[in-house]
């Protein structure tokens, strides 16, 4: 076992870890963060998906004792006091979630998608999401979603600048 | 699934990276960007008894010039590569090849020295590497040597690394006048792993004659290959679209492509001599040339 302390949600932990805990096994059964989602187990499905040190990343593929240091954000940092996000209110607008397995890593890969390409074309955003599935095969709504996060990002920020 | 138990250790150096390596021989594994080698642990294709992980190793992702050649660290993801101004500048080829790499999840994460490392016949970064005539900078407790990637890339999964030897760097001679590359492959699914993938540097004279190219193929034998007949066929010829297509004919030779899920070696024999056409089309015609 080894110690490892690291930020989640602005929170500070430090958490014993055996080396071959993966992190989202971290994040859910030792913290109780059950945002971030167990797909395939195998880095192909993204239902994983957290943004480690700023960048999206699938939890699945690191293991915890890696994460000793870093600053971690999962879905749960998206609401704050009862208030969506406006990548998630999009989604929620958009309809963009059927079954919503998917959803909590779509939301940050588009969060990171948006934050480098604050106006991203449709094939843009598919390419921006292509770490993730959707097994309702709903993407059509994700995309519309997304670009309507865009929007609203966009707004948000014009409006911060003005 | 999960892996089995192992040990962990994260050395600040290389020097004690590679202690570590001599302390456990076969049954150490460096750990790099893992996008590779967790799924094997998971799967327990590999469950080595030792993890050195070189990722707190400070400056092994740092992306130069070096006089004559662009020089990555092995620690540089493949986001990092897509998107640095030198690698654009001084090898696009190496930039758009990265980009090819699966999704912008495992870019974030996967390293072009762990890509080198795991050897995979159908990863992209190998056979953009023996394209682009990279050298591979290894260092181990006989101390740092050279290693061209067509001579690192040794077989199946397997690279010329010896014990206690860790990856560092990769070289690259920076991208000359009239000089083009390109990368493209046919997968399942956008940027999955390659049916066939086939990637070329070309470099002109003023008279469009090709002065200099190097071809490859991956996932057309057991690590990426060079196309040596489509090479020679094309080295000091005017290059056109006849030149260009009847090159691209020969491109079989020499290769033996496998048979797994990803598709039959007839398919992929079917698709190479296109694939080369293709690839040869649009390095010649980014170096200036008119096929």
């Amino acid at each position: 076992m080894a110690t490892i302390r690291v930020t989640i949600n602005s929170t500070a932990y430090c958490e014993e870890v055996e080396p071959r805990l993966l992190l989202v096994d971290f994040l859910r059964d030792n913290l109780g963060l059950k945002g971030t989602h167990i797909g395939c187990e195998d880095g192909v499905c993204g239902a994983c998906t957290i943004i480690l040190d700023g960048r999206a990343v699938k939890s699945c593929m690191i293991f915890a004792i890696q994460v000793d240091g870093a600053d971690l954000l999962t879905a749960e940092s998206l609401a704050s006091g009862g208030e969506l996000d406006p990548i998630q209110e999009a989604f929620r607008e958009k309809h963009a979630l059927q079954c919503g397995f998917c959803s909590p890593a779509m939301v940050l890969s588009a969060r990171q998608l948006l934050a480098r390409n604050p106006d991203p074309t449709p094939p843009q955003i598919r390419a921006g999401i292509s770490g993730n599935i959707c097994r309702c095969t709903g993407y059509t709504n994700i995309v519309k979603a997304i670009e309507a996060a865009a929007v609203k990002l966009r707004a948000l920020k014009s409006g911060t600048a003005g | 699934m999960r892996p089995r138990t192992f040990t962990y250790e994260a050395p600040a150096t290389i020097p004690e990276a590679i202690a570590a390596l001599q302390r456990y021989g076969d049954r150490a594994k460096v750990l790099a960007g893992g996008q590779s080698l967790l799924p094997m642990m998971k799967l327990r294709l590999v469950a080595p008894q030792h993890i050195i992980d070189i990722n707190r190793i400070p400056g092994l992702d740092q992306i130069r010039i070096d006089s004559g050649n662009l020089v990555i660290g092995a620690l540089a993801t493949h986001d990092a590569i897509e998107n640095s101004p030198i690698v654009r500048s001084e090898c696009p080829l190496l930039a758009e090849t990265a980009g090819h790499i699966a999704d912008p999840l495992v870019r974030n994460r996967g390293t072009i020295g762990g890509s080198l490392c795991h050897a995979d016949p159908a990863a992209d970064f190998p056979l953009a590497a023996i394209v682009s005539k990279a050298e591979l900078i290894v260092q181990g407790p006989k101390g740092t040597r050279a290693i061209p990637a067509d001579n690192f890339l040794v077989g199946f999964l397997t690279t010329a690394l010896q014990p206690g030897e860790i990856l560092t760097a990769i070289k690259i001679p920076r991208a000359q006048a009239r000089s083009a590359g390109a990368h493209i492959k046919i997968s399942r699914r956008t940027n999955g792993p390659a049916m066939v993938g086939a990637a070329a540097a070309v470099v002109l004279d003023e008279n469009g004659h090709c002065r200099d190219i190097t071809v490859g193929l991956g996932a057309m034998g057991p690590t990426s290959i060079r196309a040596k007949a489509v090479e020679q066929a094309l080295r000091g010829r005017r290059i056109d679209d006849d030149a260009v297509s009847q090159a691209a004919d020969l491109v079989l030779e020499g290769t033996d492509p496998p048979s797994d899920v990803h598709a039959s070696a007839q398919y992929r024999r079917a698709i190479a001599p296109a694939l080369a056409a293709r690839v040869l089309r649009l390095a010649c015609e980014r170096a200036g040339a008119r096929v």
